[in-house]
């Protein structure tokens, strides 16, 4: 006893951990009234760790070179003791992480997390979400199956597509003609190391810039207005134990159903391990149903929506433009927004349709991303894609004249 | 002691000192940025390539690669040849305006001998390799005397790589530089001008 708290003594002199663990867990506040919705921020931290851990695992066995890369996961999957666990965690963990980072954005669509003065956590929060997409694109080629293969080349084509730059670009990010080992290479720097680290700063900025100003709450009231003489907010508890307590639970039920996919349905259902990339990548042959992962289907459906040129722009071009806006729009949301009020709570009509033609939306899209092309699913990614982009462009409208309920003074239970 | 700010010397050092930082800085990203263009070793590998056409039947189609990329060589039929003008309604770019093939292939086979397609089988929507469909019928109302179908987005080409209308593929297929070095025999990747008269 004495002994330790000697120790810590002795590291508090030269490293303030005790006033950290105050400042930011004993006497941080949360607002009391957060629901479900807000363990979503600490399991996609779980599962940035297991990509982590797993990934440094799968790099010990991984051959990064066309003519190895293929053989070096089926090594890993009937070889190397216990590379099967590490790679489906690896892969499960890739498809979980979008599901619990979709659930997280929707909660600040719902409550107005992104408002005053949560722009910077929002912004962050965005960057770190584009980062993460291109970050599972290129982990999706290191398998050199089919779907990683024809994947890649026709992601890597859309640079080909952009007004005479084009070309040149389409090469200098391939580094060859077209995807190859050369390709391949590159791919896995960025994935295990470039990336990774990026990752890691930005989650760093977006809690610190959140623990700055503060959690927001599914009633979007400002718990700072109401403090008692220590300036403590009346209506927050602490971090620590109480929030720690409601994450370790959610953890854990996370922690059941993620497991039980990995033990009993590894490749869920062709959506987390699609078919053909059980095939090794061939060059010359496309397979005849390509279709991109699951977590991308949605924006897969907008490029693929845009069948027509307009203003001598042609459709491959626009289809591109379209896919980056329908991410680069959600940057935007903090300033679209005109709302007197931040939670969907004492909103109006109009903010309660358009969220859920949103919602409805990019879930039809989804599904129409990873059907084969045709008629049907064309017009109806079409119809899908304005309403995806209503929600965002009309909202500076709707927003503004609908009639919102008061907000409460002080937190409810 | 009387300390004097000589205030217009800061700035032009904080000026001057800023610019060369910067210029060193971009200087410095310049090999990195160049690193990633395609190699030597990369290029070399797109060095011609050989095919024997003398054991293909008619409406026979072989796959090789040149630059890693697929090839096409089919020995179309005496009827596909005569059906390609039929389709000049139907297609974006039926003569061929856009530069997608060597002078010499800039007719209307697309090819040097109206018997020997030479394709270069990479979709010009997104990159896809389309399949090769001799004659399954197609399911709207185009006319269809085969051709290729890109399994990725479904854009269509008749059998001179030109693409059909209202798909997502802007132009037609790229048709490489070859020659024919006998009758037997082509070669892909030089174009004939490059190998004089031959
Ligand atoms: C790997 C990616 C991410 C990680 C690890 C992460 C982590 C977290 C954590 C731990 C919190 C606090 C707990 C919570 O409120 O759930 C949080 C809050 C928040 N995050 Fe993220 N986040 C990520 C991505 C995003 C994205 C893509 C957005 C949306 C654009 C976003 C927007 C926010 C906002 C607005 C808050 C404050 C919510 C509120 O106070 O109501 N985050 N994030």
């Amino acid at each position: 006893m004495g002994f330790f708290s000697g120790l810590l003594d002795w590291l508090d002199e030269r490293f303030p951990i005790k006033a950290f663990y105050k400042k930011h867990f004993s006497e941080y506040y949360v607002p009391k009234n957060l629901n479900a919705m807000y363990v979503f921020g600490v399991l996609a931290m779980l599962l940035l760790f297991n990509q982590l851990i797993t990934g440094i695992w799968l790099a010990m066995s991984y051959t990064p070179t066309a003519a190895g890369a293929f053989a070096s996961i089926q090594y890993i999957m009937r070889d190397v003791p216990y590379g099967w666990l590490i790679r489906y965690m690896h892969t499960t963990g890739a498809s979980a992480l979008f599901i619990v980072l979709y659930i997280h954005v929707l909660r600040g669509l719902l409550y107005g997390s992104y408002q005053r003065p949560r722009e910077l956590v929002w912004l962050l929060g965005m960057t770190l979400y584009f980062i993460i997409m291109i970050e599972a694109f290129m982990g999706y080629l290191l398998p050199w199956g089919q779907m990683s293969y024809w994947g890649a080349q026709v992601i890597t084509s859309l640079f080909g597509s952009i007004p005479v730059i084009g070309k040149g670009l389409e090469q200098w990010v391939r580094g060859d003609y077209l995807v190859s080992g050369v390709t391949l290479g590159r791919f896995y720097a960025l994935h295990i190391i470039a990336f990774p680290i990026l990752m890691g700063l930005l989650v760093y900025l977006h809690l610190s810039t959140l623990r700055h100003v503060g959690s927001n709450n599914p009633q979007g009231i400002d718990i700072k207005k109401h403090v008692n003489k220590k300036g403590v907010p009346l209506d927050g508890v602490p971090f620590s134990p109480y929030f720690i307590t409601k994450d370790i639970l959610a953890i854990a039920i996370f922690l059941f159903l993620f497991y039980a996919v990995i033990f009993f349905f590894p490749d869920g259902f062709g959506f987390i391990l699609e078919k053909a990339n059980f095939e090794p990548a061939n060059p010359l042959i496309t397979p005849v149903h390509i279709e991109a992962a699951w977590y991308f289907s949605p924006f897969y459906a907008m490029l693929r929506a845009i069948t027509f040129s307009l203003f001598g722009l042609d459709a491959k071009f626009l289809g591109m433009v379209v896919m980056l806006s329908s991410v680069l729009i959600v940057f935007f949301v903090p300033w679209l927004d005109k709302s007197p009020v931040r939670s969907i709570r004492y909103k109006g009509y109009l903010s309660k349709c358009f969220l859920c033609v949103f919602v409805v939306s990019f879930l039809v899209l989804a599904v129409m991303g990873s059907l084969p092309v045709g008629k049907t699913t064309t017009w109806v990614s079409q119809l899908a894609t304005l309403g995806y982009f209503s929600y965002f462009l009309l909202m500076p409208w709707y927003s503004r004249v609908e009639a919102t309920k008061p907000v409460p003074e002080r937190v409810s239970p | 002691m009387e300390e004097k700010i000589n205030k217009s010397r800061r700035r032009f050092l904080i000026g001057s000192t800023t610019a060369l930082g910067v210029v060193g800085g971009v200087g410095a990203t310049v090999p990195f940025l160049c690193s990633w263009q395609p190699s030597d070793a990369t290029r070399a590998s797109g060095a011609p390539v050989q095919v024997d056409v003398s054991k293909l039947e008619e409406g026979q189609q072989v796959t090789i690669a040149w630059q890693g990329k697929p090839v096409w060589v089919l020995r179309r039929t005496a009827q596909t040849i005569n059906d390609l003008p039929k389709l000049n309604a139907q297609l974006v770019d039926p003569f061929s305006s856009v530069d997608q093939q060597p002078a010499y292939a800039d007719n209307l086979y697309r090819s040097i001998k109206p018997e020997y397609l030479v394709l270069v089988g990479i979709c010009t929507h997104l990159g896809c390799s389309p399949n090769y469909q001799p004659n399954s019928a197609a399911d709207d109302n185009a006319q269809w005397y085969g051709g290729y179908i890109c399994p990725c987005h479904g854009s269509r080409f008749d059998l001179a790589g030109r693409v059909y209308k209202h798909y997502p593929a802007p132009t037609n297929l790229v048709v490489p530089p070859y020659y024919f070095k006998s009758d037997r025999v082509i070669v892909i990747g030089i174009g004939q001008n490059a190998k004089g008269e031959v």
